[in-house]
């Protein structure tokens, strides 16, 4: 392939894809997520290919493998343009009839299409699905219709047209534009994006890097995942816009060594936007040369920071370092000016280059603009993707997107921006997600991990969690981050085990503040909200643990004990089968009984027994 | 450490060998200090983990203390210092599987396999692992066996998944023993 030297270059090597592809009748996609994959989308793929393989269809029907459609639960997902067929939890014994009726024929195949819960209605089309119909995916979207390899795919859906545009404009010219826009960083701490490449632009020095942050160390979280895996060349181009504007040649883009596929697609998409000329020197003919290298993490949570991440790319342990009197901005990688964003804030770019950012300013609420990917998880019916104007409402993302909480049980609480978040309550569901109405609300927006928990999620067990994951995660260079968090932790321990006393409640608080106060990276700093949060919202929670000696959730195994009520036992025997431990004991069809000072409280008994027999204390 | 049943001639080959892996390895690096990281992720690639001799060559080619080197290898959770089993087992205790129950999956595999997180059966067969969040968590709790991944996992699931796997693969323990 030919370097595309000129705009008119790339409009013509668009117009010959174009071309091409219209050869095809029919597209065929399958989605090639790792979620996906997890449902062994990779068997479908092969007998798709197969079953055109024998009806002779391989030059009429393109077969196409895509990145994450955001709705992972309902995988493997197939879809049939031009008709916008969406089919969900499509299995390899489907594929006959898929064949026969939706790529010979124009028929639908009824059983593989979505059913609503409510209405039980089928659904035929992806617009129409609840999940989505309140979505508004201008980043997300693309993943459905492009080939995470082929790079052709990107530019025949206007891909690289940003570049080319920012390419003839002065530097400060686009910087104003993203300034105007209004975009803010994406990777926790929302700070306007602009202004930090006028910074970077603004120091002096001859060398500058930038640098894309997909560390997504926050647990819960996969948005950063599913965008460099699914469209990597929207994140690339984002950012060779912005070392144009900053003056930068050099680009990493750090990954998260769990991330395989999403290392593999984005050194696949470096490669090919090489080959285009795209990458490397003299991009399309300008004179500006820019090239990326990736880096893979070694798996610690405190390297997405961005201290910590700088070290780790120079190869040492990644401890963070002060920022407050000298900015990456001035002095990053190597000493040299440095400019991190994370990758959805680099995805933002080419589409406020090409809609302009008139058009950004108005998405979103009076702070926070543009769109905002959330990680919907936890106890929610429709766990996935989700894409929203910033400021809508966490009841519209749980309730009407999300679908409500599983197997109708009482919602409890959301937590969102990951370990360094916290738990809003059922009664803040009408909050607008943006920065900082969730900052007010004691949590923060975090990269977009959001955690549904219902009536049976225990809050004193999830402060517990997020103080043990801390602790892990503390790269210990602090005492107060390092040793407050430990003793936290055995506060947490400790109530969760029926050994709090009354005072332990203002302990934990005065640590607290502590730890916040005198941290010195954001990991510390923000350590005590999850504890905080639950303990500003769910403080009766905390005072059952500690005066009754309860778990009202059911969760904190010593303070549980479970039994069989003798009225609804059946004798069935189901128990004695499940136990692990051997706890129980029982004739057939007589009363069964439960051993405590074996059991284990696994909870299995419970789950198993068809008459409600095991009941917890 | 995994060489003591080996005769010293027999060691002594293995290490040199390691050695000369290690300096293959350093060939496709320019940079090499800043790639620390990527090197020894390459080195763990072709051994499953770090041998000593490795690390120490490691330091003695780009010039930098063993103590760096190692301390760089026991910061990141990716590196690992001892040899791992021929099979593996990870669980995901991330957030989003443990508000859907993952900590009960986790007693499940201890008591199937009589192992904890981080540890190896005594016959290197198979390393059990547990992480922060694999990056799939809208189908969790997540258990991936041999890089194949489980999702929507339960207790059950698990030791009914378990069972049939140790069986096929002729392991045999004590914790499965008893059973
Ligand atoms: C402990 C800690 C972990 C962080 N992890 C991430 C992360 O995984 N991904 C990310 O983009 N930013 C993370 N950040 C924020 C980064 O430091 C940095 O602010 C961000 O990458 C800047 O990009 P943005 O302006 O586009 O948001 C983390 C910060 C802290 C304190
Ligand atoms: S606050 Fe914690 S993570 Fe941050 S530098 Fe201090 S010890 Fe390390
Ligand atoms: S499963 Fe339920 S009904 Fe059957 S023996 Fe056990 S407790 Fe009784
Ligand atoms: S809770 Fe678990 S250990 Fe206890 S009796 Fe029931 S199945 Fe056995
Ligand atoms: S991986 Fe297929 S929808 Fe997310
Ligand atoms: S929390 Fe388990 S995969 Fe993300």
């Amino acid at each position: 392939m030919k370097k595309i030297r000129t705009k008119k270059n790339l409009e013509e090597y668009r117009k010959r894809i174009k071309k091409e592809n219209s050869k095809f009748k029919k597209i065929v996609t399958i989605c090639g997520g790792t979620g996906c994959h997890a449902y062994n989308c990779e068997q479908v793929k092969q007998k798709l290919r197969k079953e055109l393989v024998k009806n002779g269809l391989l030059k009429k029907v393109a077969l196409k493998v895509s990145g994450c459609h955001g709705f992972c639960e309902n995988g493997p997902i197939v879809t049939i343009r031009p008709e916008n067929i969406f089919y969900q939890r499509v299995s390899e014994k489907d594929v006959p009839e898929i064949m026969e009726k939706s790529i010979l024929k124009n028929k639908i195949v009824e059983h593989l299409l979505y059913e609503d819960p409510v209405s039980r209605q089928k659904v035929t089309y992806l617009e129409e699905i609840p999940f989505y119909k309140s979505q508004k995916r201008l980043l997300l979207g693309k993943n459905g219709l492009i080939e995470p390899d082929k790079i052709e795919d990107y530019i025949v859906q206007g891909g690289y047209g940003a570049l080319v545009k920012v390419l003839k404009l002065p530097a400060q010219k686009i910087i104003e534009i993203i300034k105007a826009s209004g975009l803010r960083g994406r990777g926790g701490g929302g700070f306007p994006t602009g202004r930090k490449w006028e910074f970077c632009r603004n120091t002096e020095g001859e060398i500058k890097y930038v640098i894309c942050n997909c560390d997504e160390g926050d647990p819960g979280a996969y948005m950063d995942r599913s965008l460099l895996e699914g469209n990597p060349h929207s994140v690339i181009e984002g950012m060779i816009i912005g070392a144009f504007a900053i003056g930068s040649n050099q680009g990493y883009i750090y990954v998260r060594h769990e991330y395989p596929l999403a290392c593999r697609n984005a050194q696949i998409a470096i490669r090919q936007a090489r080959k285009l000329g795209l990458l490397g020197k003299n991009i399309l003919g300008s004179g500006f040369n820019f090239d990326i290298q990736i880096a893979k993490g070694g798996g610690a949570f405190v390297c997405g920071e961005s201290t910590a991440l700088i070290a780790s790319l120079e190869g040492r342990m990644g401890e963070p370092r002060d920022k407050q009197h000298l900015h990456t901005t001035e002095s990053g990688l190597w000493g040299k000016p440095t400019n991190i964003n994370n990758v959805e804030t680099w995805a933002n770019v080419p589409l406020i280059i090409n809609n302009g950012p008139e058009w950004f300013y108005q998405i979103g609420n009076e702070n926070s603009k543009g769109t905002k990917i959330f990680s919907l998880v936890g106890k929610v019916q429709n766990t996935g993707l989700v894409e929203v104007p910033m400021g809508t409402t966490l009841r519209e993302i749980i309730f009407e997107i999300g679908g409500g909480i599983l197997n109708g049980k009482k919602f409890k609480a959301v937590q969102t921006g990951g370990p360094s978040g916290g738990c809003v309550p059922a009664d803040s569901l009408d909050l607008p997600v943006d920065y900082e109405q969730l900052n007010a609300a004691g949590s923060m927006m975090g990269s977009g991990g959001m955690i549904v928990m219902d009536e049976d999620t225990c809050m004193v067990d999830v402060a517990k969690y997020f103080l043990n994951f801390l602790k892990e995660e503390s790269c210990g260079k602090c005492l107060p981050c390092r040793e407050g968090i430990k003793r936290m932790l055995e506060i947490v321990t400790d109530i969760s085990e029926g050994r709090g006393k009354e005072d332990t409640l203002d302990l934990l608080e005065e640590l607290s503040a502590v730890v916040t106060d005198t941290s010195l990276c954001g990991l510390g700093k923000t350590a005590a909200n999850p504890v905080l949060s639950t303990l500003r919202y769910f403080r009766d929670e905390y005072e059952n643990h500690i005066k009754e000696k309860k778990c009202p959730a059911g969760v904190c195994v010593p303070l549980l004990r479970y039994e069989i009520l003798a009225d609804c036992c059946k004798g069935c025997g189901a128990c004695i089968k499940i136990c692990p431990y051997n706890a129980i004991s029982g004739k057939p069809k007589e009363i069964h009984i439960i051993n405590q000072d074996i059991c284990a409280k696994c909870g299995s008994c419970k789950t198993i027994c068809k008459f409600n027999a095991v009941q917890l204390q | 450490m995994e060489t003591t049943a080996i005769n010293p001639s027999a060691k002594l080959r293995i290490d040199t060998e390691r050695r000369r892996s290690v300096n293959c390895i350093l060939k496709n690096y320019k940079d090499s200090k800043s790639n620390l990281i990527s090197i020894l992720q390459d080195i763990q690639e072709k051994f499953s983990y770090l041998p000593t001799e490795t690390l120490e060559e490691v330091a003695k080619k780009l010039n930098l203390k063993l103590i760096d080197v190692y301390g760089v290898a026991t910061f990141y959770k990716s590196l690992r210092l001892s040899p791992q089993g021929k099979h593996n087992i990870t669980l995901c205790l991330g957030t989003a599987c443990h508000v859907r129950a993952s900590a009960k999956i986790l007693d499940e595999i201890q008591s199937q396999l009589g192992i904890g997180p981080g540890s190896t059966t005594e016959n290197r067969e198979l390393t059990f692992n547990t992480v922060n969040c694999l990056g799939v968590c809208a189908i969790g709790p997540v258990v991936v066996i041999d890089g194949k991944y489980y999702g929507r996992m339960t207790p059950i699931k698990t030791r009914e998944m378990l069972s049939k796997y140790l069986k096929k693969k002729n392991f045999s323990n004590k914790a499965t023993e008893k059973r």
